[in-house]
Protein backbone atom coordinates (compact mmCIF):
# COMPACT_ATOMS: atom_id res chain seq x y z
CA UNK A 1 0.00 0.00 0.00
CA UNK A 2 1.41 3.37 -1.29
CA UNK A 3 1.61 5.93 2.44
CA UNK A 4 3.05 8.94 0.03
CA UNK A 5 -0.36 10.62 -0.79
CA UNK A 6 -0.49 13.62 1.87
CA UNK A 7 -3.56 15.54 2.52
CA UNK A 8 -1.00 18.27 3.04
CA UNK A 9 -4.06 21.21 3.99
CA UNK A 10 -5.67 18.83 6.60
CA UNK A 11 -2.15 17.35 8.23
CA UNK A 12 -1.17 20.95 8.40
CA UNK A 13 -4.61 21.28 9.60
CA UNK A 14 -3.14 18.95 12.87
CA UNK A 15 -0.09 21.09 13.28
CA UNK A 16 -1.74 24.23 13.23
CA UNK A 17 -0.41 25.82 10.52
CA UNK A 18 -3.00 27.81 8.27
CA UNK A 19 -1.52 27.56 4.77
CA UNK A 20 -2.46 29.42 1.93
CA UNK A 21 -3.65 27.71 -1.40
CA UNK A 22 -0.36 28.85 -2.73
CA UNK A 23 1.71 26.95 -0.29
CA UNK A 24 -0.83 23.78 -0.38
CA UNK A 25 -0.02 23.73 -4.17
CA UNK A 26 3.65 23.58 -3.53
CA UNK A 27 4.31 21.57 -0.87
CA UNK A 28 1.79 18.91 -2.19
CA UNK A 29 4.51 17.48 -4.88
CA UNK A 30 7.34 18.19 -2.48
CA UNK A 31 5.88 16.64 0.27
CA UNK A 32 4.52 13.47 -2.28
CA UNK A 33 8.73 13.27 -3.84
CA UNK A 34 9.92 12.90 -0.40
CA UNK A 35 7.44 10.56 0.85
CA UNK A 36 7.93 8.45 -2.09
CA UNK A 37 11.73 8.12 -1.28
CA UNK A 38 11.03 7.39 2.24
CA UNK A 39 8.72 4.38 1.23
CA UNK A 40 11.84 2.40 0.36
CA UNK A 41 12.75 1.90 3.50
CA UNK A 42 9.34 -1.14 3.65
CA UNK A 43 11.95 -2.57 1.65
CA UNK A 44 14.45 -3.09 4.02
CA UNK A 45 13.51 -6.40 6.47
CA UNK A 46 13.60 -5.08 10.22
CA UNK A 47 12.11 -8.05 11.54
CA UNK A 48 13.37 -8.04 15.19
CA UNK A 49 15.26 -5.19 15.02
CA UNK A 50 14.77 -2.76 18.01
CA UNK A 51 14.16 0.82 17.27
CA UNK A 52 16.47 3.53 18.26
CA UNK A 53 14.84 6.82 19.64
CA UNK A 54 17.96 7.79 21.17
CA UNK A 55 21.95 7.11 20.38
CA UNK A 56 23.10 7.37 23.75
CA UNK A 57 22.80 4.74 26.59
CA UNK A 58 21.52 7.01 29.05
CA UNK A 59 17.49 6.05 30.17
CA UNK A 60 15.43 6.87 32.88
CA UNK A 61 18.51 9.75 34.48
CA UNK A 62 16.34 11.01 37.59
CA UNK A 63 18.36 14.13 39.24
CA UNK A 64 18.19 14.67 42.65
CA UNK A 65 15.06 15.86 44.02
CA UNK A 66 16.73 19.44 45.86
CA UNK A 67 14.70 22.60 45.10
CA UNK A 68 16.92 24.64 42.89
CA UNK A 69 17.00 28.71 41.57
CA UNK A 70 14.91 28.93 38.63
CA UNK A 71 14.01 31.69 36.49
CA UNK A 72 12.03 34.47 37.78
CA UNK A 73 8.13 34.99 36.50
CA UNK A 74 9.82 38.96 35.41
CA UNK A 75 12.64 37.76 33.33
CA UNK A 76 10.34 34.98 31.35
CA UNK A 77 7.51 37.91 30.80
CA UNK A 78 9.39 40.06 29.41
CA UNK A 79 9.61 37.91 25.73
CA UNK A 80 5.70 37.59 26.15
CA UNK A 81 3.89 39.07 23.04
CA UNK A 82 0.91 40.44 25.12
CA UNK A 83 0.59 40.05 29.33
CA UNK A 84 -1.71 41.94 32.02
CA UNK A 85 -1.05 41.68 35.93
CA UNK A 86 2.04 39.64 35.70
CA UNK A 87 0.27 37.05 33.21
CA UNK A 88 0.11 36.40 29.90
CA UNK A 89 -2.96 37.47 27.82
CA UNK A 90 -4.37 35.34 25.64
CA UNK A 91 -8.36 35.68 23.82
CA UNK A 92 -10.78 34.02 25.19
CA UNK A 93 -10.36 30.17 25.23
CA UNK A 94 -14.03 28.67 26.13
CA UNK A 95 -17.08 29.93 24.50
CA UNK A 96 -20.29 31.33 26.21
CA UNK A 97 -22.69 28.51 27.65
CA UNK B 1 44.77 35.01 13.77
CA UNK B 2 44.21 31.18 15.31
CA UNK B 3 43.12 31.27 18.43
CA UNK B 4 45.80 29.39 19.54
CA UNK B 5 48.49 32.11 18.39
CA UNK B 6 45.76 34.66 19.72
CA UNK B 7 46.33 33.04 23.38
CA UNK B 8 50.35 33.33 23.31
CA UNK B 9 49.97 37.16 22.21
CA UNK B 10 47.46 37.70 25.13
CA UNK B 11 49.47 35.99 27.30
CA UNK B 12 52.79 37.32 26.19
CA UNK B 13 50.79 41.30 26.64
CA UNK B 14 51.29 41.84 22.99
CA UNK B 15 47.13 42.61 22.78
CA UNK B 16 44.27 42.50 24.49
CA UNK B 17 41.02 41.62 23.94
CA UNK B 18 39.57 45.10 24.02
CA UNK B 19 42.17 45.30 21.10
CA UNK B 20 41.02 42.12 19.51
CA UNK B 21 37.21 42.84 19.56
CA UNK B 22 38.26 46.65 18.19
CA UNK B 23 39.83 44.58 15.53
CA UNK B 24 37.12 41.96 14.59
CA UNK B 25 34.48 44.91 14.95
CA UNK B 26 36.67 46.51 12.03
CA UNK B 27 36.88 43.46 10.02
CA UNK B 28 33.11 43.33 10.08
CA UNK B 29 32.44 46.46 8.81
CA UNK B 30 34.97 45.79 6.32
CA UNK B 31 33.57 43.06 4.73
CA UNK B 32 30.49 41.59 6.42
CA UNK B 33 28.17 43.46 4.18
CA UNK B 34 29.03 41.40 1.22
CA UNK B 35 29.42 37.66 3.58
CA UNK B 36 26.31 38.17 5.75
CA UNK B 37 27.05 35.95 8.39
CA UNK B 38 26.33 38.37 11.26
CA UNK B 39 23.05 38.94 12.31
CA UNK B 40 23.90 41.30 15.22
CA UNK B 41 26.76 42.07 17.69
CA UNK B 42 27.02 43.93 20.68
CA UNK B 43 30.22 45.42 21.08
CA UNK B 44 29.89 47.77 24.39
CA UNK B 45 28.47 44.35 25.89
CA UNK B 46 32.00 42.84 24.70
CA UNK B 47 33.82 45.28 25.69
CA UNK B 48 32.55 45.76 29.16
CA UNK B 49 33.22 41.82 29.49
CA UNK B 50 37.08 41.95 27.69
CA UNK B 51 37.93 44.50 30.43
CA UNK B 52 36.94 41.75 33.37
CA UNK B 53 38.38 39.12 30.97
CA UNK B 54 41.01 36.59 33.28
CA UNK B 55 43.61 35.96 31.16
CA UNK B 56 44.88 33.20 33.23
CA UNK B 57 41.94 30.86 31.75
CA UNK B 58 42.09 28.38 29.17
CA UNK B 59 40.25 30.82 26.62
CA UNK B 60 40.91 33.98 28.28
CA UNK B 61 39.36 37.12 26.41
CA UNK B 62 38.80 35.59 23.70
CA UNK B 63 35.84 36.54 21.44
CA UNK B 64 33.73 33.15 20.03
CA UNK B 65 30.97 33.96 17.32
CA UNK B 66 27.52 32.42 18.32
CA UNK B 67 25.01 30.58 16.10
CA UNK B 68 22.16 32.21 16.67
CA UNK B 69 20.07 29.03 17.87
CA UNK B 70 22.29 28.89 21.41
CA UNK B 71 20.48 31.27 24.12
CA UNK B 72 22.91 34.26 25.60
CA UNK B 73 21.27 36.20 28.29
CA UNK B 74 20.16 39.61 26.71
CA UNK B 75 20.80 38.90 23.06
CA UNK B 76 18.49 38.33 20.68
CA UNK B 77 18.26 34.61 19.64
CA UNK B 78 16.19 34.33 16.28
CA UNK B 79 17.04 30.97 14.68
CA UNK B 80 17.25 32.38 11.43
CA UNK B 81 13.52 32.95 11.85
CA UNK B 82 10.88 35.32 11.92
CA UNK B 83 9.13 33.83 14.44
CA UNK B 84 11.41 35.12 17.13
CA UNK B 85 13.17 37.94 15.38
CA UNK B 86 10.60 40.99 16.21
CA UNK B 87 11.13 40.94 19.89
CA UNK B 88 13.02 37.62 21.47
CA UNK B 89 15.72 38.17 24.36
CA UNK B 90 17.06 34.95 25.94
CA UNK B 91 16.69 34.92 29.67
CA UNK B 92 19.02 32.91 30.41
CA UNK B 93 22.38 31.71 29.17
CA UNK B 94 22.54 27.98 27.33
CA UNK B 95 25.31 26.02 29.19
CA UNK B 96 27.92 26.10 26.19
CA UNK B 97 27.70 29.63 26.80
CA UNK B 98 28.62 29.50 30.67
CA UNK B 99 31.17 26.86 30.19
CA UNK B 100 32.47 29.38 27.75
CA UNK B 101 31.95 32.06 29.99
CA UNK B 102 34.04 30.37 32.80
CA UNK B 103 36.88 29.41 30.31
CA UNK B 104 37.18 32.95 29.79
CA UNK B 105 35.58 33.62 26.58
CA UNK B 106 33.47 36.09 25.61
CA UNK B 107 30.61 35.27 23.33
CA UNK B 108 30.40 38.07 20.39
CA UNK B 109 28.37 37.84 17.41
CA UNK B 110 24.74 36.38 16.75
CA UNK B 111 25.30 34.73 13.65
CA UNK B 112 23.16 33.70 10.49
CA UNK B 113 21.85 30.31 10.07
CA UNK B 114 19.09 28.42 8.28
CA UNK B 115 15.81 29.08 9.65
CA UNK B 116 15.70 26.34 13.40
CA UNK B 117 18.53 25.22 11.37
CA UNK B 118 16.96 23.47 8.82
CA UNK B 119 18.53 23.39 5.43
CA UNK B 120 22.19 22.75 4.10
CA UNK B 121 22.93 26.41 2.27
CA UNK B 122 21.74 28.85 4.79
CA UNK B 123 19.30 30.02 2.16
CA UNK B 124 16.03 28.42 4.76
CA UNK B 125 17.59 31.87 6.81
CA UNK B 126 14.46 34.37 6.78
CA UNK B 127 16.83 37.34 7.77
CA UNK B 128 19.34 37.71 5.08
CA UNK B 129 21.31 35.56 2.62
CA UNK B 130 25.01 34.18 3.34
CA UNK B 131 27.35 34.11 0.84
CA UNK B 132 30.82 32.11 0.62
CA UNK B 133 33.54 34.15 0.96
CA UNK B 134 35.57 31.87 -1.28
CA UNK B 135 33.17 32.76 -4.10
CA UNK B 136 30.33 35.36 -2.65
CA UNK B 137 27.89 33.75 -5.76
CA UNK B 138 27.75 30.63 -3.85
CA UNK B 139 26.12 29.27 -0.57
CA UNK B 140 28.30 28.97 2.73
CA UNK B 141 26.62 25.63 3.18
CA UNK B 142 24.46 25.21 6.29
CA UNK B 143 22.78 25.43 8.54
CA UNK B 144 25.54 26.91 10.42
CA UNK B 145 27.00 29.11 7.22
CA UNK B 146 26.71 32.33 9.26
CA UNK B 147 29.65 30.77 12.00
CA UNK B 148 31.37 29.13 9.23
CA UNK B 149 31.42 31.78 6.80
CA UNK B 150 32.31 34.08 9.64
CA UNK B 151 35.78 31.90 10.62
CA UNK B 152 36.53 31.61 6.94
CA UNK B 153 36.38 35.40 6.39
CA UNK B 154 38.06 36.02 9.33
CA UNK B 155 35.86 38.15 10.97
CA UNK B 156 35.24 35.46 13.23
CA UNK B 157 37.81 33.79 15.35
CA UNK B 158 36.23 30.49 16.41
CA UNK B 159 32.71 29.84 16.67
CA UNK B 160 30.01 27.68 18.12
CA UNK B 161 27.67 25.79 15.15
CA UNK B 162 25.30 23.31 15.81
CA UNK B 163 24.74 19.98 13.97
CA UNK B 164 21.66 17.90 13.64
CA UNK B 165 22.45 16.32 9.85
CA UNK B 166 26.31 18.13 8.97
CA UNK B 167 25.21 21.71 9.82
CA UNK B 168 28.47 22.27 11.49
CA UNK B 169 30.54 19.54 9.24
CA UNK B 170 29.55 21.11 6.02
CA UNK B 171 29.43 24.76 5.96
CA UNK B 172 33.19 24.20 7.54
CA UNK B 173 33.72 21.96 4.03
CA UNK B 174 32.10 24.31 1.70
CA UNK B 175 33.94 27.40 3.70
CA UNK B 176 37.25 25.79 4.28
CA UNK B 177 37.82 25.48 7.51
CA UNK B 178 37.44 22.49 10.78
CA UNK B 179 33.94 22.08 11.94
CA UNK B 180 33.35 19.08 14.44
CA UNK B 181 30.17 17.85 15.62
CA UNK B 182 31.13 16.21 19.31
CA UNK B 183 29.29 12.32 20.03
CA UNK B 184 25.60 12.73 21.40
CA UNK B 185 25.73 13.50 24.80
CA UNK B 186 29.27 14.98 24.89
CA UNK B 187 27.91 18.23 25.22
CA UNK B 188 24.73 19.90 26.67
CA UNK B 189 22.15 21.03 24.88
CA UNK B 190 20.48 23.23 26.96
CA UNK B 191 19.76 26.43 25.53
CA UNK B 192 20.10 25.45 22.35
CA UNK B 193 16.68 25.60 20.51
CA UNK B 194 15.60 22.42 19.78
CA UNK B 195 15.08 21.13 16.01
CA UNK B 196 15.63 17.33 16.60
CA UNK B 197 16.72 16.05 20.26
CA UNK B 198 17.60 13.03 19.32
CA UNK B 199 19.71 14.27 16.76
CA UNK B 200 21.38 17.50 17.57
CA UNK B 201 25.01 18.28 18.75
CA UNK B 202 26.71 21.67 19.33
CA UNK B 203 30.21 21.78 18.37
CA UNK B 204 33.17 24.59 17.32
CA UNK B 205 34.25 26.18 13.73
CA UNK B 206 37.50 26.85 14.00
CA UNK B 207 40.47 27.75 11.44
CA UNK B 208 42.46 24.85 12.79
CA UNK B 209 42.28 21.42 14.43
CA UNK B 210 44.18 22.40 17.58
CA UNK B 211 41.32 25.50 17.77
CA UNK B 212 38.74 23.26 17.65
CA UNK B 213 40.18 20.85 20.43
CA UNK B 214 40.27 24.02 22.20
CA UNK B 215 37.07 24.85 22.58
CA UNK B 216 35.71 21.47 22.47
CA UNK B 217 37.80 21.17 25.45
CA UNK B 218 35.64 24.11 27.34
CA UNK B 219 31.98 23.02 26.70
CA UNK B 220 32.59 19.09 26.73
CA UNK B 221 30.94 17.48 30.05
CA UNK B 222 28.60 16.60 32.09
CA UNK B 223 25.20 19.00 32.79
CA UNK B 224 22.70 18.07 35.24
CA UNK B 225 20.32 20.69 32.93
CA UNK B 226 19.95 17.59 29.84
CA UNK B 227 19.11 14.46 30.98
CA UNK B 228 21.07 13.30 27.69
CA UNK B 229 24.43 14.67 28.42
CA UNK B 230 26.71 11.96 29.67
CA UNK B 231 28.36 12.07 33.10
CA UNK B 232 31.81 10.72 32.18
CA UNK B 233 35.35 12.17 32.25
CA UNK B 234 36.26 14.83 29.52
CA UNK B 235 39.72 13.68 28.20
CA UNK B 236 42.83 15.93 27.54
CA UNK B 237 41.87 16.80 23.80
CA UNK B 238 45.27 18.65 23.03
CA UNK B 239 47.49 16.00 25.07
CA UNK B 240 47.79 13.54 21.82
CA UNK B 241 46.87 16.19 18.90
CA UNK B 242 50.60 15.43 17.36
CA UNK B 243 51.15 11.93 18.43
CA UNK B 244 50.19 11.40 14.71
CA UNK B 245 48.74 8.31 12.71
CA UNK B 246 51.33 5.70 12.56
CA UNK B 247 49.52 2.48 13.54
CA UNK B 248 46.15 3.34 13.04
CA UNK B 249 43.46 1.46 10.88
CA UNK B 250 41.69 3.90 9.32
CA UNK B 251 38.50 2.50 6.70
CA UNK B 252 37.28 3.62 3.45
CA UNK B 253 33.59 2.61 3.20
CA UNK B 254 33.17 1.81 -0.61
CA UNK B 255 29.43 3.17 -0.08
CA UNK B 256 30.91 6.79 0.52
CA UNK B 257 32.64 6.76 -2.90
CA UNK B 258 30.42 6.16 -5.50
CA UNK B 259 28.95 7.59 -8.68
CA UNK B 260 27.77 11.16 -7.94
CA UNK B 261 30.46 12.26 -6.00
CA UNK B 262 32.32 15.23 -7.99
CA UNK B 263 35.53 14.45 -9.49
CA UNK B 264 37.10 17.26 -7.91
CA UNK B 265 36.00 15.95 -4.05
CA UNK B 266 37.00 12.38 -4.87
CA UNK B 267 40.54 13.27 -6.01
CA UNK B 268 41.16 15.82 -2.76
CA UNK B 269 39.80 13.05 -0.23
CA UNK B 270 41.94 10.66 -1.97
CA UNK B 271 45.18 12.95 -1.77
CA UNK B 272 44.62 13.03 1.72
CA UNK B 273 43.64 9.43 2.36
CA UNK B 274 47.21 9.24 0.71
CA UNK B 275 48.63 11.82 2.80
CA UNK B 276 47.71 9.45 6.10
CA UNK B 277 48.91 6.45 4.51
CA UNK B 278 52.03 8.14 3.72
CA UNK B 279 52.76 8.78 7.19
CA UNK B 280 51.84 5.22 8.49
CA UNK B 281 48.29 4.95 8.91
CA UNK B 282 46.84 1.67 7.03
CA UNK B 283 44.25 2.08 4.92
CA UNK B 284 41.11 -0.61 4.51
CA UNK B 285 38.64 -1.43 2.57
CA UNK B 286 35.26 -1.58 4.75
CA UNK B 287 31.35 -1.35 3.91
CA UNK B 288 28.28 0.35 5.88
CA UNK B 289 25.63 -1.33 3.98
CA UNK B 290 23.02 1.01 4.87
CA UNK B 291 24.35 4.25 3.86
CA UNK B 292 21.81 4.48 0.92
CA UNK B 293 19.10 4.60 3.50
CA UNK B 294 20.27 7.48 5.99
CA UNK B 295 18.46 10.02 3.57
CA UNK B 296 15.36 8.49 4.24
CA UNK B 297 15.19 7.76 7.81
CA UNK B 298 16.85 11.01 9.02
CA UNK B 299 13.91 12.55 6.61
CA UNK B 300 11.07 11.30 8.92
CA UNK B 301 13.16 11.56 12.24
CA UNK B 302 14.24 15.07 12.11
CA UNK B 303 10.91 16.18 10.91
CA UNK B 304 8.74 14.43 13.30
CA UNK B 305 10.97 15.76 16.26
CA UNK B 306 10.73 19.00 14.75
CA UNK B 307 6.95 19.15 14.48
CA UNK B 308 6.90 18.03 18.28
CA UNK B 309 9.76 20.69 19.30
CA UNK B 310 8.49 23.52 17.22
CA UNK B 311 5.04 23.02 18.93
CA UNK B 312 5.69 25.64 21.32
CA UNK B 313 6.53 28.35 19.01
CA UNK B 314 2.52 29.08 19.25
CA UNK B 315 2.18 32.91 19.41
CA UNK B 316 1.71 32.32 23.36
CA UNK B 317 4.42 33.08 25.46
CA UNK B 318 6.81 34.46 23.90
CA UNK B 319 7.90 35.29 19.50
CA UNK B 320 5.68 36.61 17.07
CA UNK B 321 1.64 36.83 17.67
CA UNK B 322 -0.58 37.29 14.85
CA UNK B 323 -2.46 40.82 14.94
CA UNK B 324 -6.30 40.67 15.46
CA UNK B 325 -7.11 36.94 15.80
CA UNK B 326 -10.90 35.79 15.79
CA UNK B 327 -9.99 33.00 18.56
CA UNK B 328 -7.31 31.22 20.11
CA UNK B 329 -7.10 28.78 17.46
CA UNK B 330 -6.90 31.31 14.34
CA UNK B 331 -3.71 32.63 17.01
CA UNK B 332 -2.14 29.95 16.97
CA UNK B 333 -2.51 28.71 13.37
CA UNK B 334 -1.94 32.81 11.92
CA UNK B 335 1.06 33.28 14.40
CA UNK B 336 2.67 30.02 13.08
CA UNK B 337 1.56 30.74 8.97
CA UNK B 338 2.82 34.19 9.65
CA UNK B 339 6.12 33.15 11.55
CA UNK B 340 7.37 30.36 9.79
CA UNK B 341 9.06 29.55 6.28
CA UNK B 342 8.85 27.08 3.84
CA UNK B 343 11.11 24.71 4.74
CA UNK B 344 10.10 24.73 8.21
CA UNK B 345 6.39 24.55 7.62
CA UNK B 346 7.43 21.76 5.05
CA UNK B 347 9.26 19.60 7.69
CA UNK B 348 6.49 19.99 10.33
CA UNK B 349 3.70 19.06 8.07
CA UNK B 350 6.43 16.13 6.97
CA UNK B 351 6.61 15.34 10.63
CA UNK B 352 3.09 15.59 11.81
CA UNK B 353 2.00 13.12 9.25
CA UNK B 354 4.51 10.96 10.03
CA UNK B 355 3.72 10.38 13.45
CA UNK B 356 -0.09 10.59 12.56
CA UNK B 357 -2.36 7.55 13.37
CA UNK B 358 -2.25 5.01 10.10
CA UNK B 359 1.04 6.21 9.15
CA UNK B 360 3.44 6.00 12.41
CA UNK B 361 4.02 2.26 11.82
CA UNK B 362 5.00 2.42 8.09
CA UNK B 363 7.31 5.58 8.69
CA UNK B 364 8.46 6.81 11.98
CA UNK B 365 8.27 2.88 13.59
CA UNK B 366 10.27 2.13 10.92
CA UNK B 367 12.70 4.70 10.39
CA UNK B 368 13.95 3.80 13.56
CA UNK B 369 14.32 0.47 13.23
CA UNK B 370 16.74 1.21 9.99
CA UNK B 371 18.45 3.82 12.34
CA UNK B 372 19.45 0.90 14.66
CA UNK B 373 20.71 -0.68 11.33
CA UNK B 374 22.79 2.24 10.53
CA UNK B 375 24.16 2.43 14.06
CA UNK B 376 25.06 -1.03 14.16
CA UNK B 377 26.85 -0.46 10.55
CA UNK B 378 29.41 1.81 12.48
CA UNK B 379 29.55 -0.47 15.36
CA UNK B 380 30.97 -3.41 12.84
CA UNK B 381 33.32 -0.78 11.06
CA UNK B 382 34.48 -0.04 14.16
CA UNK B 383 35.59 -3.12 15.47
CA UNK B 384 37.99 -3.20 12.49
CA UNK B 385 39.29 0.27 12.16
CA UNK B 386 39.74 3.26 14.39
CA UNK B 387 38.35 5.85 12.49
CA UNK B 388 36.37 6.24 9.10
CA UNK B 389 37.39 8.61 6.13
CA UNK B 390 34.90 9.92 3.57
CA UNK B 391 34.34 13.34 1.68
CA UNK B 392 31.78 15.14 3.54
CA UNK B 393 29.75 16.52 0.78
CA UNK B 394 29.37 15.07 -3.12
CA UNK B 395 30.06 18.82 -4.37
CA UNK B 396 31.85 21.83 -3.42
CA UNK B 397 29.80 24.85 -2.98
CA UNK B 398 26.79 25.12 -5.37
CA UNK B 399 25.49 28.17 -6.12
CA UNK B 400 23.15 30.60 -4.57
CA UNK B 401 19.16 29.49 -5.54
CA UNK B 402 20.53 26.29 -7.43
CA UNK B 403 17.96 23.99 -6.19
CA UNK B 404 15.11 25.93 -5.14
CA UNK B 405 11.53 24.45 -5.46
CA UNK B 406 13.34 21.10 -5.05
CA UNK B 407 13.75 20.19 -1.19
CA UNK B 408 14.69 16.37 -1.93
CA UNK B 409 17.64 17.19 -4.58
CA UNK B 410 18.77 18.93 -1.44
CA UNK B 411 18.28 16.05 0.85
CA UNK B 412 19.85 14.15 -0.81
CA UNK B 413 23.24 16.06 -0.68
CA UNK B 414 23.62 15.32 3.26
CA UNK B 415 23.86 11.30 2.41
CA UNK B 416 27.40 11.47 4.35
CA UNK B 417 26.77 13.71 7.55
CA UNK B 418 23.56 12.19 8.70
CA UNK B 419 24.61 8.72 9.62
CA UNK B 420 26.68 10.42 12.21
CA UNK B 421 23.89 12.13 13.74
CA UNK B 422 21.46 8.93 13.39
CA UNK B 423 24.22 6.48 15.05
CA UNK B 424 25.49 9.38 17.98
CA UNK B 425 29.24 9.14 16.99
CA UNK B 426 31.44 12.10 16.25
CA UNK B 427 32.49 13.48 13.31
CA UNK B 428 34.89 16.04 11.83
CA UNK B 429 35.68 17.77 8.75
CA UNK B 430 39.14 19.23 7.96
CA UNK B 431 39.98 21.06 4.93
CA UNK B 432 42.38 19.02 2.53
CA UNK B 433 42.34 21.03 -0.68
CA UNK B 434 40.42 22.94 -3.44
CA UNK B 435 39.28 22.11 -6.48
CA UNK B 436 37.66 23.54 -9.96
CA UNK B 437 33.85 23.06 -10.18
CA UNK B 438 30.84 24.36 -12.05
CA UNK B 439 33.08 27.22 -13.62
CA UNK B 440 34.51 28.50 -10.46
CA UNK B 441 38.23 27.74 -9.02
CA UNK B 442 39.65 27.33 -5.88
CA UNK B 443 36.44 25.67 -3.95
CA UNK B 444 37.37 24.52 -0.22
CA UNK B 445 37.01 20.44 0.05
CA UNK B 446 36.65 18.83 3.59
CA UNK B 447 37.62 15.07 4.66
CA UNK B 448 35.17 13.66 6.78
CA UNK B 449 36.57 11.73 9.76
CA UNK B 450 34.01 9.51 11.77
CA UNK B 451 35.49 7.74 14.88
CA UNK B 452 33.50 6.00 17.50
CA UNK B 453 30.94 7.28 20.23
CA UNK B 454 32.97 9.69 22.66
CA UNK B 455 36.54 9.19 20.52
CA UNK B 456 36.71 12.84 19.58
CA UNK B 457 40.43 13.03 20.70
CA UNK B 458 41.33 10.11 18.16
CA UNK B 459 39.62 12.21 15.20
CA UNK B 460 41.66 15.50 16.35
CA UNK B 461 44.67 13.36 16.15
CA UNK B 462 43.99 12.53 12.56
CA UNK B 463 42.59 16.00 11.67
CA UNK B 464 45.87 17.01 12.89
CA UNK B 465 47.79 14.71 10.80
CA UNK B 466 46.29 15.79 7.67
CA UNK B 467 46.29 19.56 8.55
CA UNK B 468 50.11 19.54 8.81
Amino acid sequence: MSHSHIDVRYVAKLARLELSDEEVAIFQPQLEAILRHAEALSQLDVTGIEPTAHPAPVFDRMRADVPHASLSPDALLRNAPDQTQAQIRVPKVVTDA
Amino acid sequence: MTLASLRRQLLAGDTTSAAILHHLAGEIAARDSLTGAYLSYDLEAALAEAALADLTLPLGGIPIAIKDNINVLGQPCTCGSKILAENYRSPYDATVIRKLRAAGAIPFGRMNQDEFAMGSATENSALQTTRNPRDPERIPGGSSGGPAAAVADATAIAALGSDTGGSVRQPASHCGVVGLKPSYGRVSRYGLVAFASSLDQIGPLTQTVEDAALVLQAIAGFDPLDSTCLDVPVPDYLAGLHHGVHGLKLGVPKEYFGTGIDPGVRKNVESAIQKLAAQGAEIVGISLPHTEHAVATYYVIAPAEASSNLSRFDGIRYGHRTAKPADILDLYKKSRDEGFGPEVKRRIILGTYVLSSGYYDAFYGRAQKVRTLIRRDFEAAFQQVDAVLSPVAPTPARKIGAFANDPLHEYLSDIFTLSANLAGIPGISVPCGTTHFDGATNLPVGLQILGPHLCEAKLLQIAQAVEV
